[in-house]
């Protein structure tokens, strides 16, 4: 009872404040802070900027709920659109159908191209392919000694030579790949300056004379401000399809990652993460958000604002049944979150009264398709006020959702079942209180 | 002049600048404008600082600064807007050496051999910097011995070797994976031994958070300093130029681990700007002795503030 009260007096103590929804003015600190942070992390300058004022202009109006702060809140959506900017793709490597699949590494000078090609030599070779590393890097000391070495390591055979030109052996390396049964070859090229005109038209030329299935750019995961330039004049030159993050076991923010995904929009497929050979990692998006907006503060703030966020639209939700004022609005809300959380059965069991209504119960992926394509169909005041829905209503709705009337109706039927069974819960356990038991 | 001209001071510049369309400096274009430290200019300005990877919080305080000097000394026209800015930039790296010239290759008295130990991340180009410091006291007519103790990376002996043979100076090295104290030691007492003027040790590249390989190189300095009391005489920490924030962490904990007395950006013939070396310097009071402008084993210039800055405001590509 006092929960409830405490809980008003704070949403009306909100909209006095001007915090009830996000405003520029309500988010204005945090916003600084979070500029900060990102620039702290080496996140480019204008890369920053824009990403801040999309975020905003995106987030301007939202609802904030009652123990949440829109500070907090805009937090939450900066770490959610920062997870899904940089990994929304998947990124897997193109190998060929045909044998050999061609990978051409390039990159700055010290990036870790060497050291990568036999990373990834070696994973390779523990998944049953067979790799060649060619050594096409012919200017930098030792270079080719190194690979050898490393290839020694690995049992992975190294096929250059210390007297051809690295467009000459990176095409005699394709020969060389078929004769000897090698269904994969790594070219490691010398490291170059995205400035230097002649070494840049020298990789271009390996490109073009060895059809590369997949194109790597190497980058040095402590890369600052100009990880924009450099990422950008090698996808200018080289089209390259994925970038590797290397060094990350250091403690870099690594906000290069961000920056240059926002300038190619290529995904990042691997990571390295120390100097032993098998030091190499998938690229984990959530991760790299979280080390970007930094390790400590902020990311407990996000899961704190997560929960809140979470428990708060509970107890809307919680309230809104109480009242029978559930709407098929909050119904389609319901079925979004529960698309987040995964097994269908067993979320909607939670829902009080759902295992009594056998056809939702066993509703597969493909009928939660079907059921949100009718709810889409339907205009907002039908969605609130399902009551309205007529004849010719439902007609319209089946033909814009490509279902049938009779589906229509059936969900319908369920639906206010649903409502009565709600509004009959009046007594018992509180519905996010059951809802946290079932998830703990 | 003798000595610029060494140094090929012209080359400098050249490397700087190469690629850059314009010599026209964002910070003139800006002043042209307009003739007062407003709100818009101050935001262009932190916009070039932090885009140079100054960092937000020196930015913060190089712009404070500015507004302070403006409103104080007052300004009549473009180019004292212009210096007042360079200066406030340049104020953040007193200690390293100015365009007055003093020798960065001179060699202190009483310290024979002198000592230098090279450290840093991997792939920074310690063993390329090795090189060019190397050729340049060959040049000067010194006898320099190098000492290979990056055992660990595979292939770090035979490049460190092509670049001795190059620079036409000893190295001393033993097998991959021997003992780097090892081999700073022995480079140390033949090097004494055969009237040696510079001792160069190259060091494996390590991250700074690896403890354990923080803990060797602590070792590889006290072993040093066994074999001639007094040595290193002096500790360089190699930076690259398009390190971002991180680089300060770098310079930290390699000047807690072993104590740094001067450091090396490197790569500054690409876009990047090297801007963190205001923090470092100011942080740790460590002057920048040496820049890298190029692959070539005359690229490695003396570090000069003035010529620095000027390039911190020059347009990028």
């Amino acid at each position: 009872m006092f929960d409830a009260l405490t809980q008003k007096l704070d949403v009306a103590l909100k909209r006095l404040r001007g915090q009830g929804r996000i405003s520029e003015e309500n988010i204005a600190e945090t916003l600084r802070e979070v500029r900060t942070v990102l620039l702290d992390a080496d996140v480019n300058y204008k890369v920053v900027k824009d990403f801040i004022e999309s975020v905003t202009l995106k987030s301007l109006g939202q609802e904030v709920l009652s123990s949440l702060s829109p500070g907090q809140l805009i937090v939450k959506i900066i770490y959610d659109e920062l997870v899904l900017l940089m990994g929304s793709e998947k990124a897997d490597i193109n190998l060929s159908a045909n044998p050999p699949s061609v990978i051409l590494i390039a990159g700055l000078q010290g990036s870790g191209k060497t050291t990568f090609a036999a990373k990834l030599a070696n994973l390779l070779k523990s998944k049953g392919r067979n790799p060649l590393l060619v050594a096409a890097d012919v200017y930098r000391p030792a270079a080719i000694d190194q690979l050898e070495m490393l290839g020694a390591q690995i049992g992975v055979p190294v096929f250059t030579s210390r007297t051809d030109s690295a467009v000459a052996i990176a095409k005699a390396s394709l020969e060389h790949a078929r004769k000897n049964i090698r269904d994969t070859i790594i070219v490691d090229t010398a490291g170059r300056l995205h400035v230097d005109e002649e070494m840049m038209r020298e990789v271009e030329q390996i490109k073009s004379s060895i059809a590369p299935h997949e194109i790597l750019f190497v980058v040095d995961a402590m890369t600052g401000q100009d990880a924009v330039n450099t990422a950008k004049a090698f996808h200018d030159r080289l089209d390259f399809n994925g970038v590797v993050l290397t060094k990350l076991d250091g403690d870099t923010r690594g906000g290069a990652a961000l920056s240059i995904r926002s300038v190619v929009e290529k995904p990042i497929k691997f990571v390295g993460t120390g100097e032993k050979l098998d030091a190499l990692e998938p690229f984990y998006p959530d991760r790299m958000a979280s080390r970007i907006l930094g390790m400590g503060d902020i990311v407990s703030l996000v899961e704190k604002a997560q929960q809140t966020f979470d428990k708060d639209k509970a107890q809307q939700l919680e309230q809104k049944m109480r009242k029978s004022q559930f709407t098929l609005e909050d119904f389609f809300d319901q079925l979004q979150e529960i698309k987040k959380m995964g097994s269908l059965s067993q979320v909607m069991s939670m829902i009080p009264g759902m295992n009594r209504m056998g056809k939702i119960d066993d509703v597969d992926e493909k009928g939660l398709k079907y059921v949100e394509a009718i709810i889409q169909s339907m205009t907002r005041e039908e969605r609130i006020h399902p009551a309205i829905i007529n004849g010719s209503r439902r007609k319209r709705i089946a033909q814009g959702s490509g279902r049938s009337i009779q589906d229509v109706n059936k969900l319908l039927k369920q639906f206010f079942e649903m409502q009565k069974m709600m509004k009959n819960m009046t007594k018992g356990k509180s519905f996010s209180r059951m809802m946290a038991q079932r998830f703990n | 002049m003798g000595f610029f001209d060494k140094m090929k001071l012209g080359r400098l510049k050249e490397g700087l600048t190469k690629t850059r369309e314009a010599l026209v400096t964002k910070v003139t274009r800006l002043i042209t404008a307009r003739a007062r430290v407003d709100a818009e200019f101050l935001e262009q300005l932190e916009e070039i600082l932090i885009g140079a990877d100054v960092g937000v919080a020196m930015a913060q305080k190089i712009l404070g600064v500015v507004q302070e000097k403006a409103k104080k000394e007052r300004y009549e026209n473009t180019e004292e807007l212009n210096a007042l800015v360079r200066e406030a930039v340049g104020s953040a790296l007193t200690g390293s050496v100015n365009s007055n010239g003093d020798d960065p290759f001179a060699l202190p008295e009483g310290s024979k051999p002198h000592v230098m130990m090279v450290v840093g991340v991997n792939g920074v180009g310690k063993t390329t910097t090795i090189g060019k410091l190397a050729y340049n006291y060959k040049t000067a007519g010194k006898n320099v011995f190098i000492g290979a103790a990056d055992t660990f990376r595979a292939a770090a002996n035979e490049q460190l070797e092509i670049w001795a043979k190059r620079a036409g100076v000893t190295i001393i090295q033993q097998s991959h994976g021997s003992d780097p104290a090892a081999v700073a030691f022995d480079t140390l007492k033949s090097a004494k031994a055969r009237n040696a003027d510079v001792v160069i040790i190259d060091t494996a590249g390590r991250l700074h958070t690896k403890v354990n390989l923080m803990e060797e190189l602590k070792k590889i300095k006290r072993v040093m300093d066994k074999a001639m009391p007094g040595a290193p005489h002096e500790v360089l920490l190699v930076l690259d130029a398009s390190t971002g924030q991180n680089a300060i962490q770098q310079a930290r904990q390699f000047d807690a681990a072993i104590g740094l007395t001067g450091l090396v950006i490197t790569k500054l013939d690409g876009t990047a700007k090297g801007g963190i070396v205001l923090s470092i310097s100011q942080a740790l009071k460590i002057p920048v002795r040496f820049i890298g402008v190029g692959e070539q084993i005359d690229d490695l210039q003396p570090f000069i503030v003035d010529e620095f800055v000027k390039a911190l405001f020059e347009k990028g590509q």
